[in-house]
């Protein structure tokens, strides 16, 4: 098989998107994605439509499309990541973009080089577009002050993870139809969480009814005032939700005295199949990714009829499609192109 | 040499004086201050412009002047042309160089690498600790004598309840003030920002303001206990206020000052103009609207005595990283006068006098140095404010070597016109209309 005998009709993701596109705009007013902070509701619905029909693209036998070609994108990785680079790397070679992997063990980053040089360094080979994933919050606005490139923001410290909202909406959405006027319960690390942060100002953007769950070691303060619920409760947390959304422990916040033991926040905070009975029968389990089996999630519900989680990842390729798309330029690009 | 301010509103809290006066300076010293002095043969006579108002010297009790070990941040020699182009005369330089200042061999470096400069008077301020590692009590006796004029150990708090008791004990017996950076070790972890609504949104590490109080308690207590002078660092939360004026009330002997930051930005310039805005990352941090209103309620009231800058110079290359990376600190010596005229004179908190006060008369008194007066015999160190000057703070044009202000682009109103060290003039604002009289 040869690409030139098996590429696909260049035109047929792209007209998808046209034609499903039934909201006003079709290209984001935003050069980067730095987090769903800078995104109004309407950009939000346009990307989640969009990944709709990329979403297409992956039943195809041949999955790929010419969207990208010629165009070089960085996955500039700070902080070790399965998911979050495949998942991109994917959607970057679904879409026929050149893709660069940098990671940190490879990187100049050891030799005592700044994010800057590092940055300016990588824009000399003039990319289109950076994805970056960094354990300093903010690191990514940073670059998008002094790069060319467009920037994406694959995590950034515990600010912002917006991809992973974007792509825990579209699952949402594709079960339930709608995101607005759901009870969404969100329970586990809350301070440390750029997943929580992102998921916030987006499902409160789209009218979620957001509910927030962790000890109160772990809750960002002042968080309420971004129109969610904060409780310590997990059975008032989760009662007569729609999703039921967990977020990863991690195992050494017992050594910043967050929590006694891992059993102990199993037993007040874990979800249990018991637990998951509270929520409305039909609710979603969901899962960022990489689970703690045992410690914020029970086996039977990670692997339950009622989760979702694998399909989480499955649609992270649509969604980083999606975005990988409409930043570069959209229906406008490839009318160009 | 003898030279005449003629003419001008001069204004001398510690003499009681607000009104136009004539200065009259002989050599290094004032001469006269009245009404119409004659004008005797030989004197250099300079007509105070219209507006411009004669003050004494003022001091920056806390700077961070890098010599030596970080020159490429600041020299003592750029750090004093930064202090007298903000119309400072004199500035205390804090021990948190490399090697820290717990020596008199170190202090006396600075001294001699001050007079070289010949600009603003410098008085080092040693080490509490040796090393400032909180162990042991550095040598306090001989930094008193080699010219400290207090003991700290800033940049880190005092470590320990019992070393703070020695030292304001042992430092009691040269009248040194101990003066420290609040912040309970424990409590402040490895935040980076205030912690609150904003540093939650941008996921940064929180620095609670209780880190702040507490030590403050502590250290109010302590000085009670030992009536040794404990003097508050950058004060920035409305707890660390409420255990000072409860010191105070006491009778401890316990003074504070407040940063120009402090009462003029809050952790909201974190978000905008510019997001995760390494100049504005500073410890104490930027802290929330309560906050500063309460600072600027203790300036009003008299419950905080100094205002000073703790400027903290970094390289760009330094500033331009990550924010949790980026070193804490911004450059405040060019930037306090109009900050303080424009933020809290002219907006109608405090009068001329009560600013000069806070700038010049308590620090004089606090550390123990000559200033803060007009008083004959008294040294000539005098700054000439122009309150009505419209100024923009340009950092780039900053005579400090390092440029981290948050305060870039910022068009203030009132400025330091020129500043007179012993009786010479060691700088002429070229920005304000006027100053050149002062040559």
């Amino acid at each position: 098989m040869t690409m030139s005998s098996s590429r696909p009709r260049e035109s047929d993701a792209v007209a998808e998107v046209v034609v499903r596109a039934d909201v006003p705009m079709t290209r984001l007013k935003q050069k980067h994605l730095l987090g769903i902070a800078d995104l109004s509701p309407e950009e939000i619905v346009l990307i989640l439509d969009t990944a709709t029909a990329m979403q297409e693209i992956a039943h195809r036998p041949i999955k790929k499309v010419p969207t990208l070609r010629g165009r070089t994108v960085v996955n500039l990785f700070f902080e070790p990541s399965t998911r979050t680079r495949t998942s991109f790397e994917v959607a970057e070679k679904r879409l026929s973009a050149d893709t660069l992997n940098v990671a940190i063990a490879t990187s100049s980053v050891v030799k005592g080089e700044t994010l800057v040089d590092t940055a300016l360094n990588l824009e000399a080979m003039s990319p289109d577009m950076i994805v970056m994933r960094h354990a300093s919050s903010g690191a990514c606005h940073l670059l998008s002050r002094i790069c060319k490139s467009k920037i994406i923001n694959a995590g950034d410290g515990m600010h912002e993870h917006p991809t992973q909202a974007l792509l825990d909406a579209f699952t949402i959405r594709s079960h339930k139809g709608r995101l607005g006027g759901l009870k969404v319960a969100i329970v586990g690390d809350l301070l440390h969480s750029r997943v929580l942060r992102s998921n916030v100002l987006l499902l409160t953007k789209l009218g979620a009814d957001v509910w927030l769950c962790g000890p109160p070691t772990l809750v960002p303060p002042g968080i309420e005032r971004l129109g969610v619920t904060v409780t310590s409760n997990v059975e008032t947390a989760v009662a007569d939700a729609d999703v039921i959304m967990m977020l990863r422990i991690q195992l050494e916040r017992m050594q910043g005295a967050f929590f006694p033991s891992l059993r102990e926040y199993f037993q007040v905070f874990g979800m249990t199949e018991e637990r998951v009975r509270l929520a409305r029968p039909d609710a979603i389990i969901m899962h960022p990714g990489p689970m703690n089996r045992g410690v914020e999630i029970a086996s039977e519900v990670a692997d339950g009829a009622s989760s979702v989680i694998l399909e989480q990842v499955a649609n992270g390729v649509a969604v980083r499609m999606a975005v990988l798309y409409l930043l570069a330029g959209g229906v406008e690009h490839e009318t160009a192109a | 040499m003898r030279r005449l301010l003629k003419g001008g509103r001069v204004v001398d809290p510690a003499n009681g004086v607000d009104g136009a006066f004539d200065v009259l300076i002989d050599g290094d010293r004032i001469s006269r201050v009245g009404r119409d002095l004659p004008v005797d043969e030989g004197v250099q006579v300079i007509d105070v412009p219209k507006g411009f108002v004669v003050v004494p010297g003022l001091i920056d009790m806390h700077v961070h002047l890098r010599e030596p070990g970080q020159e490429h941040k600041e020299t003592i020699a750029t750090g004093a042309r930064s202090a007298v182009a903000g119309g400072f005369t004199a500035v205390a330089c804090m021990p948190n160089t490399t090697p820290v200042n717990d020596s008199a061999s170190i202090t006396e470096l600075m001294l001699k690498k001050a007079a070289e400069a010949n600009l603003a008077r410098v008085y080092p301020i040693g080490a509490v600790s040796r090393g400032s590692q909180g162990e042991l009590l550095a040598d306090i006796a001989e930094l008193h004598k080699a010219g400290c004029c207090a003991i700290s150990d800033d940049g880190k708090p005092v470590a320990t309840a019992l070393l703070m008791r020695r030292a304001l004990e042992y430092a009691s017996m040269f009248a040194m003030p101990v003066i420290d950076h609040c912040e309970d070790a424990s409590l402040k972890g490895d935040g980076v920002a205030h912690e609150g609504f904003v540093a939650s949104t941008l996921g940064l590490r929180g620095l609670p303001a209780a880190a702040e109080t507490v030590m403050v308690q502590r250290d109010v207590t302590l000085a009670g206990l030992t009536g040794g002078h404990f003097h508050l660092a950058h004060m920035s939360v409305r707890g660390a206020l409420r255990a000072v004026r409860e010191g105070k009330s006491q009778g401890f002997p316990v003074t504070c000052e407040v940063a120009p930051h402090h009462f003029v930005l809050t952790d909201t310039y974190l978000e905008s103009p510019i997001q995760y805005d390494t100049n504005c990352k500073m410890n104490p941090p930027l802290r929330e609207q309560a906050d500063m209103d309460a600072m600027i309620g203790g300036i009003v009231d008299g419950s905080v005595d100094v205002i000073s800058t703790d400027h903290a110079p970094h390289h760009s290359d330094e500033k331009l990283q990550e924010f949790d990376r980026a070193p804490f600190g911004i450059v405040g010596l060019e930037t306090c006068v109009p900050l303080v005229l424009d933020r809290l004179v002219h907006a109608g908190h405090i009068s001329l006098t009560r600013a000069i006060e806070l700038l010049s008369v308590n620090p004089a008194r606090i550390i123990r140095r000559p200033g803060g007066s007009l008083a004959e015999g008294q040294v000539a160190d005098i700054t000439v404010l122009a309150p009505d000057a419209t100024v923009t703070v340009v950092a780039s044009k900053l005579r400090s070597k390092s440029k981290n202000t948050p305060f870039d682009g910022w068009t203030l109103r009132g400025a330091a016109a020129a500043t007179i060290v012993g009786g010479r003039t060691v700088f002429i604002n070229p920005d304000v209309a006027g100053a050149a009289t002062f040559a």
